[in-house]
Formats: C-alpha cells, structure tokens, sequence
C-alpha cells in the first residue's frame, strides 16, 4: 500500500463534446450505498439541459447522415474502449450501487456486450423494419426507418452504467442523439463513460449528459419544443404522468418504458430500436 | 378557351339514402340516447338524415359490447377464421361500390369521381390487404409473440369518412382488436352503412361497435377505461388534447394530424407534368387533405413560367355539383370549415401576399370556395405555417436544394413531401432529408394499403398500412 495521495477526479456535465461545469455553479455531494462522500457532482440547470438541446440538435445532421457501417464502427469503438477501463467501471459500479466487486465487474462485461450487441444493430435496422412495398400501380414504393431526431433520456436511476448504456445504446443505433439526465445519486460511471465516448469518435453534442436533480430538470426536458422523443425509465413516479402531459404539448413520442426499472441484464429486443424510428414511405413513378 | 360540358350527374338515387340512421352497438341497429344529429348536404345545405348519437351510456355499452366480443370471440379466433370474416368485408365494399361512392359525395361534398375511383375502392382495398395478415403475424417482424391489445377507441375525420374508417378498422380486426368507431360529426352516413356490410358478413356481435357524435363523444371513448388502445385521426390540436388525456393511462397510442406539406418544383422538371402534380397536391378532395401540398416552393428561375401554366390549368378546374362526373372541386364540407379558410385567406391577404382566385363561376347554393394561389408567399405568414385545409395553395420560392429543403423542414409538421425534378439522385438526396413521412416524387398524393403513412414531429406518430402499421394494433 503506496502513501502516496491518489489524485481525486472533477466530475462535470459532458455537454457538446466538452466536460463544463454547470452554468449555476451548483454542485452535489454523492454518497456510496453507505453514506460515505464519493465526490461532487456537478448540479445542471435549467439554462445547461437547453444547451444540451442545442448542442443535440446540432449534432443530428452529420450523425443521422452519417453511414449505418460508420455509426456501427463508431459504437463498436465504445466497447473497445469501455473494455479497456473495466476496472475503473468496475470500481465506480461496485462503490455506486453498492454491489460486490464480483457483481460489478459482471455488470461493467454486461455494458460492454451491449455496446457491441447494438453496434451491430446500426446497419440492419433498415433490412429488418423496412420495406419494399408492393403497391398496386406503377410506382416504385419503399419504406426506411430513420432517426426520431432528438431524444430525452431520463437514465435509470439504479443501473448506473447497464441501464444507462441500454437506454443510450439505441438511440445512437438508430442515428438519433441524446440529452440524457443521469441517476441522480449515482452518476460518476455515468460522467466516467461520457470519457469514453470523448475519445472513441462519438462527435461532440451527439450525446450529452448532465448530472443533477433528475425532478428539477425533468419538466424542462419533457416540454421542449425540440425534443423529439421522450423516455421516462427513470422518472420519478409522482412526476410521470405531468411529464407525459407535457410531451404532447409538441406531440413527442413518449417511449412505452415499464414504470419499475427492469432487469437490465436480461436479454434486449428491438422495441426501443422501433420507438426511436420513424417510417418514410417514398414513392416514385414508373415508366418509358 | 372555355371548353363547355353537358352535366353529367350520378343519381342521388343511388346512394339508398335514408331518413333516419342509427348508431351500431353489440351487432344491432339501436336508438342512441344522444341529441340526434343532421346530416347536410355541404353541396345544397339540406339535411340528408337524421343520426342517432351516443351518450355517455353508450359509449359505456359499446366499450363493454366491444371487449366481450374480444374477450370470447374474436380475441381467441384463429387468424384464418377472422381473416376470411374480413375478405368479406372487401368484397362486399366492392359490391357496394357505387352505392357507397354516392352516398360519400352525397354526405361529405367530394367530386363523386374521387369517391368512386379512390376513396371506395381504396377502402375495399384495405380491408383486403389486412385480412391477410390475420393469420400471419408471427411473420410481421415484431417480435415473437404478438397479441392484440384488446378494445381499440378509434376518432376518424370527415375528409375521408369510409376510407379512414377501413384505414382504422381493418388493421385493428387483422391483429384480434375489437373496435369502438367514431365517425366525424359532419359525414356519419358511410360508416353506418359499413357497419350494414359487417352485419351482412356477419362477424361476432360486438366486434366492431360504430356510435356517431361530435367531440365530445369521441373524448368519452378514448377515456373510457375499458380501451385499451386509442387511434385518432384529425387536427393536431386535438391530437395533443388526447395524448395528454391519455397520460399515465398506458393506452396505447398513436395519431394521425395536421401538415403542412411542401411540393418542391426544380427548374429541371417537367413543367406541365408538375403543374398536374401541384394541382392534384392542392385540390384533391378541396384540399381536405392532411397531407395536402398546401405550399409549393418554386425553383427561382422558373417561378413565373409555372406559375402562368399553374393558373391557366386551375383556371381549368370545374368546381360544382359533387355528383357531376365532370367536377373536379366539389363542396366545403361545412360551413365552419368555409370560414375557416375565408379567415386564413383573409390573413394572406392582410399580410402582403398577392391573392389570385379562379374565375370559376361557383352554385349559389352550398358551401364553395374559388381554387385559389397565393403568390409572394413568406415563410412568417400565417398561410404558410398553418393547415388551411382547403384548396389554397401559398407559393415560396428558392434558389438552391439547401434552401429548398430548410424552407421545407422549417414546420412543426413533417407528414408528407412532394419533389419534382428529371435528376434521380437530387430525388434521392431530398427524399432522404425531408423530415415528413411520406416523399412522394413526380408524384403526389398516392396511397395504397401495403404502404405505410403517417407523420413525424406534429403530424402525430405510428403508422398506417404495410408491416409498420400492424405494430399499432399489437402488443409486441
């Protein structure tokens, strides 16, 4: 055992490609499952999670335009990445969640497979959910799916890293991008993986995460007008229903999510790839 | 040149009209314990019949009827069993073709060739297609397992009141649904006489339950407890008041809304092809149209050729008598929607756009509206930012396909798209960027069961017809 004095880390909102502090200057203590401080995490406002929007918003062009290989080699570099610093996760998980190391690291290999099980996802969507539709007439008729555009992600609050990778994964899939308010009490893996995606060329703004009061930035995120789709995972119950009503207000897509966090290590299917698209249908004559 | 025409009229005879009509509840014909409603003629202003209309109580008993009829029949049929109950209801469409094309103009004002040659066999069509899927939806690709979702509360428009209908039920009654059907306020009439077709193909008492009434009969069945999954078709003001009713509910939702569609004109199309294009865009059904071209941007060194040929060829248009083979702009459905495009038109007019109508002569009687274009457009005006959903059409201009396609996306609406150009991957390249749900290019206005339709952002979500569509009636 070194005496040396280990060097502790700022957390910070991972917001357009960089790691700000939040505008308000607010930060919060996090605990491990016993009580004892970890850290502070930066508190996001109001002002940060409509930057957030922005920098989403900004992003989806190039992102959404990007090629279906591109995006999968892109995700698939998330995994190497997240492979390479196991430990850490494993140490972050294991503090966060209060869970044994052995649980931990099996949580962290669990986030890896994901990352990889939706990389592959990126160029067969369209094989799977679209269509050349068979029209009666002499027109060239075919559906794709395509990204919903930009996605609120309230995390799952107590999978702090395999929940989190299972609701973002997706939307990365799928070529959207992601504003995401992490779990409130344990957002360091969150903060840790927004490392990751830093430097395994997810472009800036694509995804963004922001630490904070999930009840306080919740309402913001739920009525802005230029968030596309809405999931609710980790909503805080008592605000659900508010949050949904909020959603219509520009009639996003409020992603049918169970109201208790489900088990994350179970297998996944394609149901949030489908919430996360939009069907084109584009049709074409025929003829001399 | 004024090319004259005898009138050629369909018989009204044909549409079998009755003097009074009744709401459809657990296999029979009964008394609503609603306010009856009248039904106009937008084409002459004279009632056509009476409709029954629904309570609170019968909605009630209509949701109850709809989910024994699922919980002991149909829910528990096998697919082939209820897919052939459905091909009956396909054919016996077809065979009350006209009957039913007549009694659509009658009720709703459309130009009874539209009603023959699309809304009618459109609807036989639906209903044909999803019947086969009845029996086939482990194969539709949405998961291992799907099962239906239980009683459907379906709210339909006027525009298209038997093809909307058949757009509803049909893919509802494929997946194992029951069905409560609302039909618009303003054109109950087809959907009571499809409800005669489903009691003719005898299908399980209670499967398909069809109660007339206004909004307020619609906002009863889509919050009563028993549904289980709500589809709307109408305005995106209403569409917004459903969702955020339905929140915390878990019903399943999906929506059809509003738009605000752009036809985009290259310099390179070909002009009079795409002038027929912008015409049938924009004036299709009166405009009626969710996913009317209601703004045609114009490539800028062509916009006063085409829109020289545009008003020659609308000039051309024939507006009248609904049941006159030869109209091509029937009636306003009714005389609320006439004003509200008076009034959008009257903003056009007031915020500097250049109004140009067709000097068409209209009938003294009925509710009618001159095809009309509006020129020096801007993207602020309110004719360019709201559905009119009449046949106005608000014209823009551009320079490049980058300002072509941002003055397309810059809407809160995404449901349909137009592009016109001879260059296939400038088609493409649009089509793949245009935010709405259906691109149609050198086309427009096309629609057919196994292709899916519905909108992105504001124009609602989930889709209509194809395998995507089968997803809004399946728990998967």
């Amino acid at each position: 055992m070194s005496d040396r004095v280990t060097v502790s880390k700022t957390y910070k909102l991972y917001l357009g490609g960089a790691f700000p502090r939040s505008e308000s200057g607010r930060t919060y203590p996090v605990t491990d499952g016993k009580g004892r401080f970890l850290a502070n995490a930066a508190q996001a406002s109001r002002k940060d999670l409509r930057e957030a929007v922005v920098a989403a918003r900004g992003a989806f062009g190039k992102w959404s335009g990007a090629t279906a290989y591109n995006r999968g080699q892109v995700l698939y570099r998330v995994a190497e990445l997240l492979e390479g610093r196991r430990e850490q996760f494993a140490d972050e998980v294991a503090a966060g969640e209060g869970v044994p190391a052995k649980r931990a690291q099996a949580l962290v290999d669990a986030a890896v497979d994901r990352w990889v099980w939706y990389a592959g996802w990126t160029d067969k969507i369209a094989t799977v959910l679209g269509a050349a539709n068979p029209v009666a007439g002499p027109y060239f008729s075919f559906s794709v799916p395509e990204p919903t555009g930009v996605v609120g992600v309230l995390a799952p609050q107590r999978s702090s890293l395999l929940g989190l990778v299972s609701v973002l994964a997706p939307v990365l899939a799928v070529g959207a991008t992601a504003v995401v308010v992490t779990s409130q009490d344990r957002p360091l893996p969150a903060i840790t993986l927004s490392e990751v995606l830093a430097t395994s060329d997810v472009p800036g703004g694509v995804v963004n995460l922001l630490t904070g009061h999930t009840a306080e930035l919740a309402p913001w995120l739920a009525s802005h007008a230029d968030v596309n789709a809405l999931d609710l995972t980790g909503a805080p119950p008592e605000l659900r229903v508010d949050l949904e009503k909020s959603a219509a207000g520009t009639v996003k897509r409020v992603l049918r999510v169970p109201t208790t966090e489900p088990d994350w290590t179970d297998r996944p299917d394609i149901a949030r790839l489908r919430a996360l698209v939009e069907t084109k249908t584009v049709w074409h004559p025929m003829g001399v | 040149m004024t090319w004259e025409y005898a009138p050629a009229p369909e018989s009204a005879a044909i549409a079998n009209l009755k003097p009074s009509y009744r709401m459809f509840v657990d296999g029979e014909f009964v008394e609503g314990a609603g306010e009856p409603l009248k039904s106009v003629n937008p084409a002459t202003e004279e009632v056509l019949a009476e409709v029954s209309t629904a309570s609170a109580a019968d909605v009630d008993r209509a949701v109850k009827a709809a989910r024994r009829a699922h919980d002991k029949t149909w829910g528990r049929m096998p697919g082939a069993e209820r897919a052939k109950y459905i091909y009956r209801i396909a054919r016996m469409v077809a065979e009350r073709a006209r009957e039913l094309a007549v009694l659509e103009s009658l009720d709703n004002g459309k130009p009874i060739k539209e009603a023959r040659d699309t809304d009618v066999p459109t609807a036989a069509a639906h209903f044909f297609y999803h019947a086969g899927w009845a029996d086939k939806l482990d194969y539709a690709g949405l998961g291992p397992d799907p099962r239906p979702l239980g009683v459907a509360g379906q709210v339909i428009p006027w525009n298209f009141p038997l093809l909307m209908a058949s757009w509803k039920i049909a893919p509802a009654l494929a997946c194992g649904n029951t069905v409560v059907l609302k039909p618009a306020e303003t054109t109950p009439l087809t959907a009571l006489v499809l409800a005669e077709i489903i009691q003719q193909a005898e299908l399980p008492p209670g499967v398909v339950n069809i109660i007339p009434g206004a909004g307020d009969v619609g906002a009863e069945l889509v919050n009563h407890p028993g549904v289980n999954k709500v589809a709307f078709t109408g305005s995106t003001e209403v569409g917004k008041v459903i969702q955020s009713a339905l929140a915390g509910t878990g019903k399943k939702l999906t929506l059809e809304l509003g738009g605000k569609a752009a036809n985009i004109v290259f310099d390179d199309a070909p002009l009079d092809q795409a002038v027929e294009g912008i015409v049938n865009g924009i004036f299709f059904n009166q405009g009626h149209v969710c996913c009317a071209g209601s703004r045609l941007l114009l490539q800028e060194s062509i916009a006063e050729e085409f829109l020289a040929k545009l008003h020659a060829r609308v000039s051309t248009l024939r507006v009248g008598d609904p049941l006159d083979k030869n109209t091509d702009v029937g009636a306003i459905n009714s005389r609320d929607q006439l004003t509200k495009i008076q009034d959008l038109v009257a903003s056009g007019e007031q915020e500097g756009a250049e109004r140009w109508s067709s000097p068409c002569p209209l009938p003294d009687k009925g509710f009618y509206f001159a095809p009309t274009v509006f020129a020096n457009v801007t993207q602020s005006m309110r004719i360019a930012r709201e559905e009119i959903f009449g046949p106005v059409l608000s014209v823009l201009t551009f320079r490049t396909p980058a300002e072509a396609l941002a003055k397309a996306n810059n809407t809160p609406y995404g449901l349909s798209a137009g592009v016109w150009t001879e260059k296939g991957s400038r088609i493409l390249w649009m089509a793949d960027r245009l935010r709405a749900g259906v691109v149609w290019a050198n086309t427009f206005n096309r629609f057919d069961p196994t292709a899916p339709f519905g909108g992105y952002q504001e124009s609602g979500f989930g889709r209509e017809g194809g395998r995507a569509g089968l997803e809004a009636y399946l728990d998967v």
